[in-house]
């Protein structure tokens, strides 16, 4: 059986629906944070599955973009939450509630 | 033929195009290494300098507007950027925006004894990148933009140091905000692979030469893209984030969310939606009805049960992004002008409302419930008598700016035959009324409360005066905006 484009294109979508999923039931904020990265590496394999498809370059290119974007979120993000980790040791989202209307 | 190829052609650029960004990104970075050159650097210096930057930013808008006038839009850096009326009327709120948001954190800073250089510089990129939104005239750039604003404003959410519901409000923010840039890069994605480009113009041609007979790709890729758009601009249902993220962060800074964020991410819609798939608008306008109606009803009705003045703030900032939405969903030049002139004139309101929230924040930046705008009336009055002209303007009461703003949409948006997005927002109107008369009416129909005396620094008075003035002003003379808007309708151009 051959492997074709959507194969990848199925698997990208699955990796993308793990990290949604992930992102609604999980409470840890590394978790959430984790699944979120799932997500871009879903739309990465997407942009390379479409490259290779198409032929062309963009596709390839825009994975570098989206490499870099991820890493700075990574930053950002680890960032706040040992911010936050500091003064609250136990970090589960749901102790996070000071702000309610 | 060998000297030729050993010669690699760079991408064209213009650099006069570009004087804005890079001097808002460049006069960042250069802030960014004084200070670590020199430890303690004065306050005041910091607040000259980002300023002086805005105010020469501001200024070369002037002579690119008339040489695009005159060689019309133009597009460089190998078709990545585009820079036209649009763009440069976008990147002018925004330079604005940062000089109100700077002035006001000036003595924020001070008050809460924070260090300013991150705040400054942070700003300042945050502001380049939404000038890349305006001026994307790729998918990826669009995202680089929306990355390098969001990021920069999700760190400045998280500035209190001391307050636990700023980090709060910056770990809400971070989660959902990547999680929707998840969305968004998904949906460039699924475009690219349905039409072979990430260029706006390439995908614009492509759309209108050809008519596909399978187009679910194409039409996930709009929703997702939307989806993505969506949380940036707070439009119900994307909107949760909206009220504990404006509540936690620093009030100046909120500001800037309401007025730059927003500015920056309706310029991406308006690019990307109206100019780039118009000849798809019925596929996606139904979309974008759902959500104009769902916001501006979300908003008002959300807005009359806070207690809190910046929650209040936070749902009518998502019925203002309804109404622009309306703007935008009608799809027409005239919706278009609508919008950005609503965004303009919102930019003011946004600023002027967050600069009154933040002087009567106290130290400590958490005195915001309506108990302390009890009998402001008769303590402060010239302050309350500001606070209820900007008040006003975003009820949309005749005379001020926030009518205009608001009539313009709803004037676009039946124009455009779509009766119940213009149907429903003007009911919304007075259900959000009722919300900025409640702020209204305990400010001078209240006993004044035991509150601490309130100081209005400078860099306050001449944001709140400057705005309220312009609420009355453009509501009286509204054609110069007017006149400015007509001309800022987004051209894509090739190469």
């Amino acid at each position: 059986m051959e492997v074709t484009t959507t194969w990848y294109l199925v698997l990208a979508a699955a990796l993308f629906t793990t990290g949604t999923v992930g992102v609604l039931i999980r409470r840890n904020p590394l978790v959430l944070f984790m699944c979120v990265e799932l997500m871009l590496n879903a739309v990465t394999l997407t942009f390379v599955a479409f490259g290779s498809a198409l032929g062309g370059l963009s596709g390839q290119m825009a994975v570098f973009f989206a490499l870099v974007v991820a890493a700075a979120e990574v930053v950002i993000g680890l960032a706040i939450i040992v911010a936050i980790a500091r003064r609250h040791p136990t970090t589960a989202i749901d102790d996070f509630s000071t702000l309610r209307g | 033929m060998f000297a030729e190829l050993q010669t690699i052609p760079g991408p064209q650029v213009l650099w006069w195009a570009l004087t804005p960004l890079l001097l808002l990104s460049g006069g960042g970075l250069l802030l960014l290494t004084l200070s670590s050159l020199r430890a303690n650097l004065p306050r005041w210096v910091s607040t000259t300098w980002v300023i002086g930057i805005s105010t020469a930013a501001f200024i070369s808008l002037f002579p690119i507007w008339n040489r695009i006038s005159e060689e019309g839009p133009r597009t460089f850096l190998a078709d990545a950027v585009g820079i036209d009326h649009s763009s440069l009327f976008i990147t002018g709120i925004l330079i604005l925006v940062v000089v109100a948001t700077t002035l006001l954190s000036h003595s924020y800073l001070q008050r809460e004894d924070l260090p300013e250089i991150e705040l400054y510089v942070l700003l300042l990129l945050a502001a380049a990148g939404g000038i890349v939104m305006a001026s994307a005239n790729g998918l990826i750039v669009l995202f680089l933009g929306i990355e390098i604003l969001s990021l920069a404003t999700y760190v400045l959410a998280a500035y209190h140091l001391r307050r636990i519901e700023s980090q709060e409000a910056a770990l809400k923010y971070f989660i959902l905000g990547a999680f929707a840039s998840a969305f968004l890069l998904y949906g460039i994605a699924l475009i690219y692979g349905a039409t072979g480009s990430t260029n706006l113009v390439e995908i614009n041609a492509w759309l209108s030469k050809n008519i596909l007979f399978e187009d679910g790709l194409l039409l996930a890729g709009f929703a997702m893209l939307l989806a993505g758009l969506g949380f940036k601009v707070a439009a119900v249902p994307f909107h949760a984030w909206t009220p504990d993220v404006y509540q936690g962060a620093p009030s100046p800074v909120v500001g800037w969310m309401a007025a730059g964020v927003k500015a920056a991410s309706f310029a991406a819609l308006l690019r990307v939606f109206v100019s780039t798939f118009g000849s798809y608008s019925a596929d996606w306008r139904p979309a974008l009805a759902a959500l104009a109606i769902a916001s501006v009803l979300g908003g008002s009705i959300g807005a009359v049960v806070q207690k809190d003045v910046k929650r209040m703030l936070a749902y009518s900032s998502i019925t203002h992004a309804g109404f622009l939405l309306i703007g935008v969903e009608a799809a027409t030049e005239r919706g278009t002008t609508a919008t950005f002139t609503y965004l303009a004139i919102y930019a003011f309101l946004a600023v002027g409302s967050f600069a009154v929230i933040s002087v009567l924040g106290h130290e400590g930046d958490n005195k915001h419930t309506l108990e302390t705008y009890k009998g402001l009336g008769t303590r402060k009055p010239v302050l309350a008598g500001a606070f209820t002209v900007l008040l006003l303007a975003q009820a949309g009461v005749p005379f001020t700016s926030g009518f205009i703003a608001k009539f313009g949409v709803i004037a676009a948006s039946v124009e455009a035959r779509s009766w119940t997005p213009a149907i429903v927002a003007m009911l919304a109107t007075a259900i959000a009324a009722f919300v900025y008369l409640r702020i209204i009416v305990s400010m001078y129909l209240s006993e004044p409360s035991q509150e601490g005396s309130v100081s209005v620094d400078l860099g306050s008075r001449i944001v709140i005066a400057v705005s309220a003035a312009l609420t009355i002003v453009i509501g009286v003379f509204p054609s110069f905006l007017v006149d400015l808007a007509n001309n800022a309708i987004p051209i894509l151009v090739g190469g």
